[in-house]
């Protein structure tokens, strides 16, 4: 299984803050992750089609595709804000 | 003796004394601190009174002690401490500290400054503002990356 989280501005325009996702062909990779989850609608392509979305595997932050593996902890979130 | 690292994300309020009273050392000559309050607003626009913070855990912990680690090996600080709070924060409220010891005042004033811009543009955490006009996500300011973008292009 993937966990696939959502932070903020993101979690609230998909309604979800968590997913859990069996390994396929869907998602194998990061982007085939985001691709996927772009079809369950409207709000979930916006989100997942952001220009500034950030992407996080297992706590780092990601920049291009990366496949992924069994137990992986994913995430998507808009630019932090903190401090 | 190694560099002291301490990180804490935390709903409650902190002591800042009591924070850099741990920040002490005998070749340590100079602390510096920072303290980030949540503020009002921008003047003409309708007051903000409060803040939600929201944070990725574990996560958050784990890319604040990267950062600080970093500012330890770069200014070969004594000491770094960071504190951020979490949840819900009034106007006036204190929402982040941080700080650095070293043995000198010009590698503790970097190392401070280092660490906040960096935790400004990297750590997960997201504020939503409360006000007269609701609620909405602040937006990363391009400002703040390149405050951040300044210490590579020192490097």
């Amino acid at each position: 299984m993937l966990r696939v989280r959502f932070f903020a501005r993101i979690r609230e325009v998909v309604g979800e803050s968590q997913l859990e996702l069996p390994l396929s062909a869907e998602t194998a990779t990061l982007d085939a992750l985001q691709a996927s989850l772009g079809t369950r609608g409207e709000a979930w392509r916006g989100a997942l089609t952001e220009a500034n979305l950030v992407r996080a595997v297992n706590h780092q932050v990601v920049h291009g595709n990366t496949p992924l593996a069994e137990g992986d902890e994913v995430a998507f979130y808009p630019p932090v804000t903190g401090g | 003796m190694a560099a002291t690292v301490r990180v804490q994300v935390q709903a409650g309020d902190f002591d800042v004394a009591a924070l850099q009273r741990a920040l002490l050392f005998d070749d340590a000559g100079a602390v510096v601190t920072f303290t980030g309050y949540v503020r009002k607003g921008v003047e003409g626009e309708p007051a903000v009174t409060a803040i939600e913070l929201e944070h990725y855990p574990g996560m958050t912990e784990h890319s604040i002690e990267v950062i600080a680690r970093e500012a330890v090996e770069r200014w070969s600080l004594k000491g770094v401490s960071v504190v951020h709070r979490i949840g819900h924060l009034p106007v006036g409220a204190q929402i982040v500290w941080v700080g650095a010891s070293a043995t000198h005042r010009g590698d503790a004033f970097a190392g401070c400054e280092f660490v906040m811009d960096y935790l400004k543009t990297r750590a997960p955490f997201w504020k939503k503002e409360y006000g007269d006009f609701g609620e909405r996500w602040v937006c990363a300011r391009d400002s703040d990356e390149a405050r951040a973008a300044r210490w590579q292009a020192e490097n």
